[in-house]
């Protein structure tokens, strides 16, 4: 199987709240940092991307933020335009106007259209061999089924025409799972591992792509084994509470509660990851990525992602 | 709805209590992750048992997670009574009921057809349509749309005393407030008053000539022309639809209605939140409450057990070996001075790691603008909610 830097297409999705955009960001910084030329592509456009970077804003319009890393903004009507220009040879510059509303209406009107703009501007970079990995911040994963479906769908549409004519490539690159993968990003919680599960059913039934990751994100550190958890018992009796009082000078009751609570959500979220592995094909590897416990996001915590996601997939 | 509001929250001065015991609709709105569902179950929940009346959860998430929050399976379109069981179950005698209920897209869209279709014929071809099943089942826009005009049919029959939303997962928290408007600008556009006329008479004029030309190119004359039958048959509808869609949108207006933001003090969240809430007041919305969940317990925020961990690494060897008689009268295994050892430095570095991430979340939470009268704050549970008894718990703390 395709190790994931090496695929050419990397959706990356996963409910909201779980770290889609940080482990999109990250793969995209691990690539280029090994070298390759990858273009991260934020589809909902809510200026994420360059938060994670402390980039100026993206746009349409790719643009280097670091060296060998390139950054943009899906713009579906922008997508258009470009398609018209290359494919249709159509003077646009003189019909922009009534073409942008004919556009709106007509993306409207037929659903697909905005999400196959979206998918085929990302399979052309691929065509194109512009970049050797390009990554994408998809929607959620309660959007990210119709988005992937949507070639096939306009397929079943649409008999004629253009983009008839434009939906085969594309959906040879999106089904060959040496070029295009998905990432489902999840954190251990119930919800999201639920979320993640259907998922994962769902686009193995309705598309054609291949989960190739998932990532579980914000796993929370091991603080004890077995047997130092009987330690941590003894400690936190009132012998050795009194005990510690008097060599620390304080109260240690809130540590030891806080550590309590670690320990305590540390196991409630294993029992979920333990239904994820049990509900995920067990050919799809499973990485973890830790919780951080920082200060604030930025591009300092991207390269920390980076470098944990980059030592789950064995370099 | 113009309204003064406290610069900073005074206390006791109002309660998601008295919020909802004065509303009758209550939309949880906010980023997705944050707990927004089991927020608003235990919000009706709490409704129920407290204030008694008939309460409705609509959820409009498609993940069926108020389903396994209520231990109600599969829950449909159709509202259904959580069972009197189940509260006795969890040793609870709620006041009056509680009622759930999930959006169906499809089923909704198919029952507003059936509403607004002038005759039989229109109605199967509207349902028959190539186009209309994709934007009814497999697109995601629709979501919007129909969880408001959902709201809006529940509404006015009249059947509960509160119905308490839960929003679906936009793209953009704002689609499912824009929605309703967005469709009825749809019906009324002179594009699509453009794309149906050639149709219906075969003239096609010198202004729209260029756009057929583009569009069959592009399209296909098979496609343009379902899209075409499409709106001929939503042009029979169409006074319904928009006179419905204004009247969605004026019901979220309402006094009667309040918004509920959801979030966590997570730096990405926390902004959409606050975003939601700046554009819910700009839009003349009744901002009712803006509750905060999974927020870590304050002790960890204490300097004076900062200080306490950081004796605890740098003593840690001092004090391991003065613990291994203690912990060793207890039980002999127990005894072994460099677990003993490692155990206190994982405590001291436990506790140093989560207070960094307190201290960010306070700093976060005092930022926070746009502060309506209720501001509740959620503990992080330890465990999962996931029973009635769950959703009570996380209830009472709303409700401090």
């Amino acid at each position: 199987m395709t190790e994931l830097v090496d695929l050419r297409l990397v959706f990356v999705t996963g409910k909201g709240g779980v770290g889609k955009t940080t482990v999109a960001s990250a793969l995209a910084l691990f690539a280029s940092q090994r070298g390759k030329r990858v273009l991260v592509c934020e589809v909902d456009a809510k200026g994420d991307v360059a938060g994670f970077f402390e980039s100026s804003p993206t746009g349409f319009k790719e643009k280097e933020i670091l060296p060998g890393l390139f950054a943009m903004t899906m713009d579906t009507e922008a997508s258009l335009r470009e398609y018209l220009k290359l494919q249709l040879r159509i003077p646009v510059v003189g019909r922009i106007g009534p073409l942008a509303k004919a556009f709106d209406f007509v993306a409207t009107a037929a659903p697909g259209v905005r999400e196959i703009l979206t998918v085929g501007k990302l399979c052309y970079e691929v065509r194109e061999q512009s970049y050797d990995l390009v990554v994408v911040d998809a929607p959620a994963s309660g959007h990210i089924v119709g988005q992937l479906a949507a070639p096939q769908a306009i397929n079943d549409l649409v008999k004629v025409g253009l983009i008839r004519s434009q939906t085969d490539w594309m959906l040879e690159i999106l089904s060959d799972p040496t070029r295009t993968g998905l990432v489902a990003v999840c954190t251990p919680e119930e919800m999201p591992v639920n979320e993640t599960i259907e998922l994962a059913a769902r686009v193995r039934e309705e598309t054609t792509v291949r989960l190739a990751t998932v990532v579980v994100n914000r796993v929370l550190p091991e603080l004890f084994g077995r047997q130092e958890e009987s330690v941590f018992d003894a400690l936190d009796a009132p012998p050795a509470v009194a005990a510690l009082d008097g060599l620390l000078g304080g109260d240690p009751t809130p540590l030891l509660e806080a550590a309590r609570l670690a320990v305590t959500m540390r196991r409630t979220r294993s029992t979920h990851l333990e239904r994820l592995r049990a509900g995920i094909d067990p050919a799809v590897p499973l990485l973890y990525l830790p919780y951080l416990f920082t200060r604030s996001h930025g591009l300092r915590t991207t390269r920390q992602v980076a470098s944990s996601l980059g030592e789950e997939l064995g370099y | 709805m113009a309204r003064s509001r406290p610069a900073a929250p005074v206390p006791g001065r109002g309660s998601l209590d008295s919020l909802l015991a004065a509303k009758e609709i209550v939309v949880a709105c906010g980023p997705g992750g944050v707990g927004k569902t089991t927020t608003a179950a235990a919000a009706g929940v709490m409704a129920a048992l407290r204030h008694g009346g008939k309460v409705l959860v609509l959820t409009v998430d498609p993940a069926r997670r108020l389903a396994d929050a209520l231990g109600l399976e599969g829950i449909g379109n159709t509202e259904r009574r959580v069972p009197a069981e189940a509260f006795r179950a969890a040793g609870l005698k709620p006041r009056g009921q509680l009622w759930a209920a999930m959006l169906d897209t499809k089923q909704s869209w198919d029952a507003l057809i059936r509403r607004h279709a002038p005759d039989e014929r229109t109605r199967e071809e509207i349902l028959a349509n190539p186009l209309y099943q994709n934007i009814s089942g497999r697109f995601i826009q629709s979501h919007d749309y129909i969880a408001m005009e959902r709201l809006y049919e529940i509404h006015s029959e009249g059947a509960y005393d509160l119905i308490v939303v839960d929003t679906p997962p936009t793209r953009n928290a704002l689609d499912f407030l824009d929605a309703p408007q967005r469709l009825a600008d749809f019906f009324s556009s002179r594009l699509l008053r453009w794309l149906i006329v050639p149709y219906r008479s075969k003239l096609v004029n010198l202004a729209t000539k260029p756009f057929y030309q583009i569009a069959d190119r592009i399209l296909g004359t098979q496609f343009l022309a379902d899209i075409s039958e499409f709106f001929i048959l939503f042009q029979s509808m169409y006074d319904g639809f928009v006179e419905r869609a204004e009247a969605v949108g004026r019901l979220l207006e309402d006094r009667r209605t309040t918004f509920m933001v959801v979030s966590t003090l997570e730096g990405v969240p926390l902004r959409e939140a606050e975003f939601f809430a700046h554009e819910l007041t700009a839009r003349r919305l009744h901002l009712g409450a803006i509750v905060l969940n999974k927020v870590l317990p304050t002790y960890l925020q204490d300097a004076e057990s900062a200080a306490v961990a950081e004796r605890m690494k740098e003593r840690a060897d001092e004090a391991a070996s003065a613990l291994v008689p203690v912990l060793a009268a207890a039980d002999p295994a127990l005894g072994d001075e460099a677990q003993i050892r490692r155990v206190l430095t994982e405590v001291a570095d436990s506790f140093l790691n989560f207070r960094v991430v307190a201290l960010r979340e306070s700093e976060e939470r005092s930022h926070l603008a746009d502060t309506p009268e209720v501001l509740a704050t959620v503990p992080f549970f330890d465990t999962d909610i996931y029973d009635l008894a769950g959703l009570v718990r996380l209830g009472e703390q709303l409700w401090e």
